[in-house]
């Protein structure tokens, strides 16, 4: 065996570096904490982005670094927003309080269901948790003495953020609100995916068999990122619920979960900021072709998704990987 | 009781109509088709259009309703499907959500969103007396003709050498073709066939499922279980699936109206879980 | 006296009509090397794959160490040291050596499931992989891609991993499948370089790299132990010539 000497660092750093925050993620956060200044007339809509991108960097978990396809993910996002609304109602209107209740919820169903979608082809798992998010929406219907039914709850109004912040009625409050969740959550999942934890998840995705031989305990894993997701997706739904005031069966319909897939369809999959950057694409998206189709604009949603997908996922969406794979094959 | 056990046995039929399509493109193809629905609405739509607003006959409109959706199938197999053979099923899924998306709209926008209805023939608009049980005539209409139907493709796919040849191809589309049996044409024949059949059941069944913009997605559930249940390989196992699935779906509303989705759902997912190989009968996943 | 490293137990297998595994009963002492080998669908990988656990066996029983592990599930049999490579390149495509590489010494630590820190910041178990990637000649690719390597230097990341694992047992199958007759030089080089103490069994055709490694071989047809014994003996064995004559007239 040779001697061991010291390994060359600079050989190694474009690993030893990569959790390092790059300049862009930097100028992405700046951005996204100034875009209320810049339009303030589209609170909502931003307010909407944040939502949607925190609910979609739970799919991403599961999705592109667990390799569990979901097609039910708005069982969580509903339970969350459902939760908090009446934790709202009846408890306490304390926002913070409600976050944490909401998302813990979510978890506890993720959890309870996790151990459905560890096994299985990619087939079973869409059925199985397109079937979950059905059973729960048939049970929000049901219970409508709770959840209110088709009409959906509201009266309902948060108390100051802190005790300072008080919800106003420009938004701006309510998306400092959302975008600070999404921050928090957003570094917890980043550090996730850079930890030996994280890399368990994507040699799982990649090769169970192998993953198993190297001592992984594959469904443990697994059933941890599923309710890690599922909190996530909680945290969202409570978002929404508790900055619009209002929440109904459709956080638990069909097409938030194939939208927040889409979502990661035209972002990106497996590097966390494809959620933000296709939230930002569809809300963008959906507010112009709603405005200018209003009930059709799930027409052109099918068609882009359409269209996506024949031209091909990769080669859209990062063409710079593609690149940057090729470059860097050359010897 | 009987009643509603015939009722349920009728609505079982739609579904195995309507799905047996599905299960022959997802046996055949190894394609997940979410959108099969959306052939069946587009059958039902040209049934109802026809029958109310050009006073077309309700049967004359069935085999119309059936070569309709087929003509679409035949359509949209060699120009969109095909290229999605190889794909994953999630990028399968994707597409055909996106289809179903388009579907739903498109006939929200042309028809508006509410329910359509069918005119039926006089013939069938009765209750006829059979050993003491009352029957609508509509539903024992129903009920052969599915009939009917499902012993022809048991015939065809067990008796003529279309059916030997599709069967080959199902079981190894690669050794199928280097058979010599021409895979393209038998997709699109088995895909165009499948979509007739569906769009038949649409308008076959208009009056019992309820036919407005949602059916692709109110029902997707319902033919996907039936596939996932009954299995792809055979003709009877769809139908026992369907079958067994209309009439617990009928029952639950009747009996047990706050539990009867849930039953369904959770036979559903435990079939799942105790063959998370899933919806491929045979061994061996592609 | 230590126990043996691996011993299996009147192990069977049946699938349905076929008996894949037929009465093995294999010991492989501390620091053994030794050699399984046999005609095609003899029975070799199944046989892995019940030792590993990826099988369950329809009877019999297998020990590490000393202890009985026939109930253990693969993952935890791995985490006590008993590895193996596969026939067919079995990694992570999206990775790159060094992030599998850390990743396997990070799981061998029991750090696997610690999702705080990030992997590339512990810097003793990414020097650790950079050392071992060295050995096995991967330096240079070791930032690539693995589903971007040539065959070759997957199959040597292949092994690495096993031996990554620091293993107490390595069931090497067929690593010289698919390499070139010339170039198993390497291969040879990582097998002679494998700790002392490790019990190493080595599942292989290529006959060449079998006789200059093993000490024990042990020949397996049709799922059933032929003979076992000193690599000479087996190697003047007239029935083990059979076996292989009695291929090569069918060839």
């Amino acid at each position: 065996m040779t001697p061991a000497s010291a390994p060359d660092r600079d050989a190694l750093a474009p690993f030893a570096r990569s959790a390092r925050a790059q300049p862009y993620e930097v100028a992405i956060w700046i951005l996204a904490a100034l875009a209320i200044v810049l339009f303030p007339g589209h609170a909502a809509l931003w307010n909407e982005i944040a939502i949607l991108t925190l609910f979609a960097v739970s799919l991403d978990l599961i999705l592109g670094y667990g390799g569990i396809v979901s097609l039910g993910q708005a069982a969580f996002f509903g339970t969350g927003s459902y939760v908090a609304a009446l934790f709202a109602k009846h408890a306490m209107n304390d926002p913070l309080a409600g976050l944490a209740v909401g998302a813990a919820a979510a978890a506890l169903v993720g959890l309870a269901t996790s151990i459905l979608v560890l096994r299985g082809t990619d087939l079973t798992r869409l059925m199985v948790t397109l079937g979950i998010a059905s059973i729960l929406y048939e049970l929000a219907n049901r219970f409508d003495q709770i959840t209110g039914g088709a009409d959906g709850l509201h009266g309902f109004a948060m108390r100051p953020l802190f005790g300072r912040f008080a919800f106003d009625l420009d938004g701006k409050v309510a998306y400092y609100y959302s975008l600070s969740v999404l921050f928090v959550l957003f570094l917890v999942a980043r550090a996730v995916v850079h930890s030996p934890f994280g890399y368990s998840l994507m040699a799982i995705r990649d090769n169970r068999m192998r993953a198993t031989a190297i001592g992984i305990d594959s469904n443990r894993r697994l059933a941890a990122i599923y309710t890690l997701a599922a909190a996530m997706a909680g945290a969202a739904g409570a978002l929404l619920a508790q900055t619009t005031g209002f929440t109904s069966l459709d956080s638990l319909d069909f097409h938030r979960s194939a939208d927040v897939l889409l979502v990661l369809v035209i972002g990106g999959t497996g590097y966390l900021y494809g959620g933000l950057i296709g939230a930002v694409v569809f809300v963008v998206m959906k507010d112009v072709l709603s405005a200018a189709t209003p009930q059709y604009w799930q027409f052109w949603l099918g068609l882009i998704l359409v269209v996506i997908v024949l031209v091909g996922r990769e080669r859209i969406v990062r063409p710079w990987h593609a690149l940057a794979d090729r470059l860097r094959r050359r010897p | 009781m009987l009643t509603i056990l015939f009722d349920g046995v009728a609505y079982g039929m739609l579904l195995f109509l309507i799905a047996s399509g599905l299960a022959v493109t997802m046996g055949l193809m190894n394609f997940v088709n979410l959108a099969h629905g959306a052939f069946a609405m587009a059958g039902g739509y040209l049934a109802a259009i026809l029958s109310n607003r050009m006073g077309v006959p309700f049967l004359v409109t069935l085999p119309l309703a059936f070569l309709f959706a087929a003509a679409l199938g035949a359509v949209l197999e060699p120009t969109l499907y095909r290229r999605l053979y190889r794909r994953s099923h999630l990028d399968q899924v994707l597409f055909s959500i996106g289809i179903v998306f388009m579907a739903v709209a498109a006939v929200d926008y042309l028809f508006g969103a509410t329910q359509q209805f069918v005119q039926l023939p006089p013939l069938l608009q009765g209750r006829i007396e059979i050993a003491g049980v009352g029957i609508g005539a509509y539903r024992l209409f129903i009920v052969l003709v599915c009939g009917v139907i499902a012993v022809g493709l048991q015939w065809i796919l067990a008796k003529t050498r279309f059916g030997s040849r599709l069967r080959a191809a199902v079981d190894d589309s690669r050794v199928a073709s280097g058979l010599g049996i021409n895979v393209n044409v038998m997709f699109l024949a088995t895909f165009a066939f499948g979509s007739g059949l569906a769009g038949l059941g649409g308008a076959l069944g208009a009056e019992l499922l309820g036919l407005d913009p949602t059916f692709p997605l109110k029902f997707m559930f319902y033919f996907l279980i039936v596939v996932a249940v009954g299995g792809t390989t055979t003709i009877t196992g769809p139908l026992v699936a369907s079958l067994l699935l209309g009439v617990a779906d009928v029952a639950g509303k009747y009996y047990a109206p706050k539990l009867g989705a849930f039953i369904i759902y959770s036979v559903m997912i435990a079939v799942l879980m105790a063959r998370p190989q899933g919806l491929f009968a045979r061994g061996g996943e592609r | 006296m230590n126990p043996p490293a691996l011993v299996t137990r009147s192990l069977y297998k049946r699938f349905g009509g076929i008996t894949a595994t037929q009465d093995v009963t294999l010991t492989l002492p501390q620091g053994a090397r030794h050699a399984l080998i046999g005609p095609n669908g003899a029975g070799k990988t199944t046989l892995v794959n019940l030792i590993t656990g990826m099988l369950p066996p329809s009877s019999g029983a297998i020990e590490l160490d000393g202890h009985d592990i026939t109930r253990l599930p693969a993952h935890r049999r791995a985490q006590r040291g008993l590895v193996r490579t596969f026939q067919i390149n079995q990694l992570f495509g999206q990775f790159t050596p060094l992030q599998t590489i850390a990743l396997v010494v990070a799981e061998r630590e029991g750090m696997g499931a610690r999702a705080v820190r990030a992997l590339c910041r512990s810097t003793s178990l990414v020097d650790e992989a950079a050392v071992l990637l060295r050995e096995f000649h991967l330096t240079d690719v070791m930032h690539s891609k693995v589903v971007h390597l040539p065959y070759g230097k997957q199959r040597l990341l292949e092994i690495a991993i096993a031996v990554a694992g620091q293993p107490r047992v390595l069931l090497l199958d067929e690593p010289g499948a698919g390499v070139p007759a010339g170039e198993s030089a390497e291969i040879l080089d990582t097998l002679a370089a494998l700790p002392a103490d490790v019990a190493v069994l080595l599942i292989e055709h290529d006959m060449d790299l079998v006789f200059r490694f093993a000490q024990r071989i042990a020949v397996l047809v049709n799922g059933a132990l032929l003979v076992e014994g000193a690599a000479a003996d087996i190697a003047r064995d007239p029935r083990v010539k059979a076996v292989y004559l009695g291929e090569a007239s069918h060839a």
